[in-house]
């Protein structure tokens, strides 16, 4: 693994801490970015449901859930697709440049969810949800880390792929025949936005949980005491 | 272990820190007048990136006539009024532009040209699609009759209702783009656009104006169309 560490002195006190590079530039980057652009791809999405919020046929219309304009973006469906259609471009750059870094410098063994961390998805879930022993971390991210950010990862890449269905259903068609039509393509499209809004939620519930210092890594690169040393 | 002093740690971190400010740039998108332009050029993108990929001889998908939605389920959509009091008695397409033959054209020299059907879906920019049957001309052996000028960018077209609209030449030619005038094998009805409408099956429902009165072939667009001019995507293709 590439990660490096490095010890820390502070030559007033004579005290140490220690320090891990968790986080490479192109990831930081692309985290931000991609923050943003979700963001606004699923308040500007969510207007665009507005205008009709249902996937059943026009006629007889029922409405699924009537979602308040507050918490949407662009204001009218034209407004909306505007923001849709150009923050998209913006989540598809990120997303490749994303991909294609991870691919390319190895990082991804930090972050994929591979057979070997099935071993280590129990103790974990024994630890968060049954308060038991806190196992020992050994890297970067626990199995159960994994599995949430490598399941983000593939829902941010069927995001793309059902928005494309939806978006050009006639020049993709045959995207929009694996989603099993167009029409359910955009019911997929609809539950991967919750899917990833979902993620995001408990995301946020972890950073908090995890205090400062973890936080900033993802803004600096480098975490301040680390749980491990690689 | 590398160590290194505090104070060299903290200028590391610093510099990291710095190397992200590009995102800041995403805040332009709050600067209300920038905004407006940084949208329409997101949306202009697309608009290239769909054309580009727009291929003439791949159809839209079609569908067996056991899949066509009953006719009383297929919606009505305008923007204003579902009967603009067509004079069927006196109607005619009035042709200007790029082309040899400009004039006035009747319903029925428009349905002596080949007769197509076909089952396609029509798809709404609100999110709902339904799949129809339509019948007409194509609009290419149309153009070809009045003589246009197939390498100009645009066909353009005006309603009976007000509403106006713009084709790409490459969608006009393509083989499924009809100057309806049939839907479920019965003419037209008012509300459906009598007596003729653009049925585009690869293109987004607002394209597909109904009561036609006007079309002109043309390189230059003053106007775009009726959604168009207020934010809408120039080009939606499916």
């Amino acid at each position: 693994m590439s990660t490096q560490a490095v010890a820390i002195e502070n030559s007033k006190s004579g005290e140490g801490s220690e320090a891990v590079y968790e986080h490479p530039f192109i990831v930081r980057l692309c985290h931000w970015v991609n923050a943003v652009s979700l963001f606004v791809l699923a308040g500007s999405g969510l207007q665009i449901f507005r205008a009709f919020p249902s996937f059943g046929a026009k006629i007889p219309e029922k409405d699924l859930l009537h979602w308040p304009k507050a918490f949407a973006i662009g204001g009218w469906l034209g407004g909306a697709l505007q923001w849709h259609l150009t923050f998209m471009w913006i989540y598809i750059a990120t997303g490749l440049l994303y991909l294609g870094y991870q691919l390319f410098s190895g990082n991804y063994k930090q972050v994929l969810f591979l057979r070997r961390d099935l071993a280590g998805v129990c103790p974990m879930l024994r630890h968060y949800f049954l308060f038991g022993p806190k196992p020992p971390a050994r890297e970067a991210y626990n199995p159960l880390q994994k599995h949430a950010y490598t399941t983000a990862i593939i829902l941010g890449i069927l995001s793309v792929a059902t928005g494309l269905a939806i978006w050009k259903p006639v020049q993709f068609s045959w995207l929009a025949w694996m989603m099993g039509g167009f029409h359910l393509a955009r019911v997929w499209h609809f539950a991967i936005m919750w899917a990833l809004l979902a993620f995001v939620f408990g995301h946020l519930v972890m950073v908090v949980l995890h205090g400062w210092n973890n936080f900033v890594s993802m803004f600096t690169g480098w975490k301040k005491d680390p749980e491990y040393i690689p | 272990m590398k160590s290194v002093d505090r104070r060299k740690f903290k200028s590391m971190n610093r510099r990291e820190l710095l190397k992200l400010t590009p995102v800041l740039a995403l805040g332009a998108f709050a600067i209300p007048k920038i905004q407006e332009p940084l949208l329409k050029a997101g949306l202009g993108f697309g608009d290239w990136a769909s054309a580009k990929l727009f291929r003439s001889g791949h159809l839209a998908p079609t569908f067996a006539d056991s899949e066509v939605a009953p006719f009383d389920k297929f919606p009505i959509n305008d923007y204003d009024v579902d009967d603009p009091g067509v004079d069927f008695d006196k109607w005619t397409l009035t042709v200007t532009g790029a082309v040899q033959k400009p004039g006035n054209y009747t319903l029925a020299q428009i349905q002596a040209l080949p007769k197509i059907r076909q089952n396609t879906r029509h798809v709404c920019i609100e999110g709902w699609d339904v799949i129809g049957r339509f019948g007409g001309a194509r609009l290419s052996d149309f153009l070809k009759a009045i003589g246009a000028d197939t390498t100009a960018g645009f066909v353009y077209v005006q309603c009976a209702d007000d509403y106006y609209e713009s084709l790409d030449m490459a969608t006009a030619l393509h083989p499924q783009t009809l100057l309806c005038y049939e839907m479920y094998d019965q003419p037209l009805t008012r509300e459906h656009g009598a007596p003729i409408r653009l049925q585009i099956p690869t293109k987004i429902g607002y394209k597909q104006a109904k009561y036609l009165t006007d079309l002109k072939v043309t390189n230059v667009l003053e106007k775009v169309g009726y959604w168009e001019d207020q934010g809408y995507s120039a080009y939606y293709g499916l």
